[in-house]
């Protein structure tokens, strides 16, 4: 119930190695204090300078790591209109019922003109309205690549500091920067809205290999049975690798996820992703939903995948802030050497070419790599 | 968008509608209006207490607070919602304008409540939108 479970009032002021000396820590500290001793103008605060990358904000989140760790965090992602925020806003209902806060965090795209947003999902959010202890913040795609995960997965730090105990984050899933999102979710729930497609959308790479669990929402619809026959199929299909189609099941591989493969295929009891129905205007499945979800729950943790997830999420997150401060440094040196358009008439006019640049580029900076190391 | 862009804080706005009445096709329109202009737009839907626009404006920590009333009811929600705000230390930051009808007297009276500005029926979009750049509250 009460947020700031751990450390209250024990203020980043008074145990929090100030991060460096500059006049703007105090700022930062103060905040992470108010966030911890659970209110919401500084949790909501938090997320802004997150989602700005406002100076100071990595201080704040690395205050607020050692106190992240318990929430258990939830992905809802789907095609557009397929329900997912009327379900978001029951299962956080059902979260309170059984005593328990909620945070959730709804992804909306960004117009690529001019920024601009309507974020449109905390209307839906009917039943949890006037309830503070769920805390719904919208976040629009902003534009970036990339970025938007880093983000989000720092907003999730900030409410699972402020001692959320279930977070959901809820995003459209037509695109890869949405997958990744995802990734950020311990279990994840796919919405799939009945005919909205054929098989061959069902074969088609992405859905698929991100569900935990499987939603066939509008379930009273007309050809709901179809659409859930289709589903079992195909994951019935994923998982038997005696009928090959195994390939298809982490497409394009990065380091990141060959570990996920290492684990799928290590595990002797793997989790086989579940289908549930539901009508999440009316309820209707949401209890089985709830008892799914809280069954890879327990798997997550019974078979150890929740810590190599962890671990996992943690790699990639280290990963993607030192290519974002290695790009920076790239562009101060581009800025340097009288910015990128130059270099391009160089190689416009047939003066050099692209290989050449970069590796004149990166050289200076390579060696002073190299000697560090050393 | 650069990144130069990104760095720069997004104006976060609610466009809240407040009680009983039911058209919000002004507020669609100022909606769609400030996406337009780069702004981040949250749309709270029909028929809300003030209770709940204080809740959504807390949470997002909006920028702007655009409350569109046409029933004449003014007078009652909006103290309610600004007395709302200062529980929660967040009218000092929050720009709020109140769009839709609203007689002259009762005008002096929301100005001096705290409201920043009121546009009647006919206010250009790009008044209200260069009203909000101009004034919207410096953040820490």
């Amino acid at each position: 119930m009460s947020p700031a479970e751990s450390d209250g009032e024990v203020g980043a002021e008074a145990d929090g190695e100030p991060s460096d000396g500059s006049n703007g820590a105090s700022v930062e500290s103060e905040l992470v204090a108010d966030v911890l001793d659970g209110k919401h103008r500084a949790l909501a605060r938090v997320i802004s300078k997150i989602e700005d990358r406002s100076p100071g904000y990595r201080d704040i989140v690395s205050e607020l790591h050692r106190h992240t760790g318990h929430a258990e965090v939830l992905g809802v992602t789907g095609s557009p209109g397929a329900g997912k925020s009327t379900l978001v806003d029951k299962l956080a209902r059902t979260y309170r019922d059984q005593g328990e806060t909620v945070g959730v965090i709804a992804v909306d795209p960004s117009s690529p003109y001019t920024g601009g947003a309507v974020l449109g999902d905390r209307i839906r959010m009917a039943s949890n309205v006037g309830d503070m202890d769920v805390f719904f913040r919208s976040m629009s795609a902003r534009g970036t690549l990339g970025g938007l995960s880093t983000a989000t997965a720092d907003a999730v730090k900030a409410l699972d500091a402020f001692g959320k105990d279930r977070i959901i984050i809820e995003t459209v899933g037509a695109g890869q920067n949405e997958v990744d999102i995802v990734r950020t979710a311990d279990t994840v729930c796919v919405l799939v809205q009945p005919g909205s497609g054929d098989d061959v959308q069902m074969l088609k790479a992405g859905i698929l290999e991100i569900g935990d669990v499987f939603v066939v929402n509008k379930a009273d619809m007309d050809g709901a049975q179809r659409t859930v026959a289709e589903l079992e199929e195909m994951i019935h299909m994923r998982q038997n690798p005696g009928k090959n189609l195994d390939t298809g099941h982490h497409g394009p591989v990065d380091e990141d996820e060959m570990a996920d493969v290492a684990i799928d295929d290590a595990e002797e009891e793997a989790w086989d992703p579940e289908v549930v129905e539901t009508v999440a205007t009316s309820g209707d499945g949401i209890e089985e939903l709830v008892e799914t979800l809280a069954a890879h729950r327990t798997w997550l943790e019974d078979t150890g995948a929740l810590a190599e997830k962890a671990r996992t999420r943690y790699a990639a997150e280290i990963r993607q802030l030192l290519r974002a401060d290695a790009a920076r440094i790239l562009e101060e040196e581009l800025a340097d050497r009288g910015g990128v358009d130059g270099l391009a008439d160089r190689v416009v006019d047939r003066e050099t070419d692209p290989y050449t640049v970069a590796a004149e580029v990166i050289e200076p900076i390579e060696e002073c790599v190299r000697e560090r190391r050393e | 968008m650069s990144t130069q862009e990104q760095e720069e804080r997004t104006i976060r706005c609610l466009i809240a509608k407040v009680g009983l009445d039911g058209h919000d096709r002004g507020a669609h329109v100022i909606s769609r209006a400030f996406r337009d202009a780069g702004f981040e737009v949250i749309y709270s839907g029909l028929h809300r207490a003030p209770d709940e626009i204080v809740q959504a404006a807390v949470q997002e920590d909006v920028d702007v607070l655009g409350i569109s009333i046409l029933s004449g009811a003014h007078n009652t929600l909006v103290p309610k919602i600004i007395a709302g705000l200062e529980e929660y230390d967040a009218f000092e930051d929050t720009l709020i304008l109140v769009g839709g009808i609203v007689p002259d007297d009762d005008r002096e009276e929301l100005l001096e409540m705290g409201v920043s500005a009121v546009f009647g029926p006919g206010t250009p979009m790009e008044d209200t939108i260069e009203f909000v750049r101009e004034n919207v509250h410096e953040r820490k």
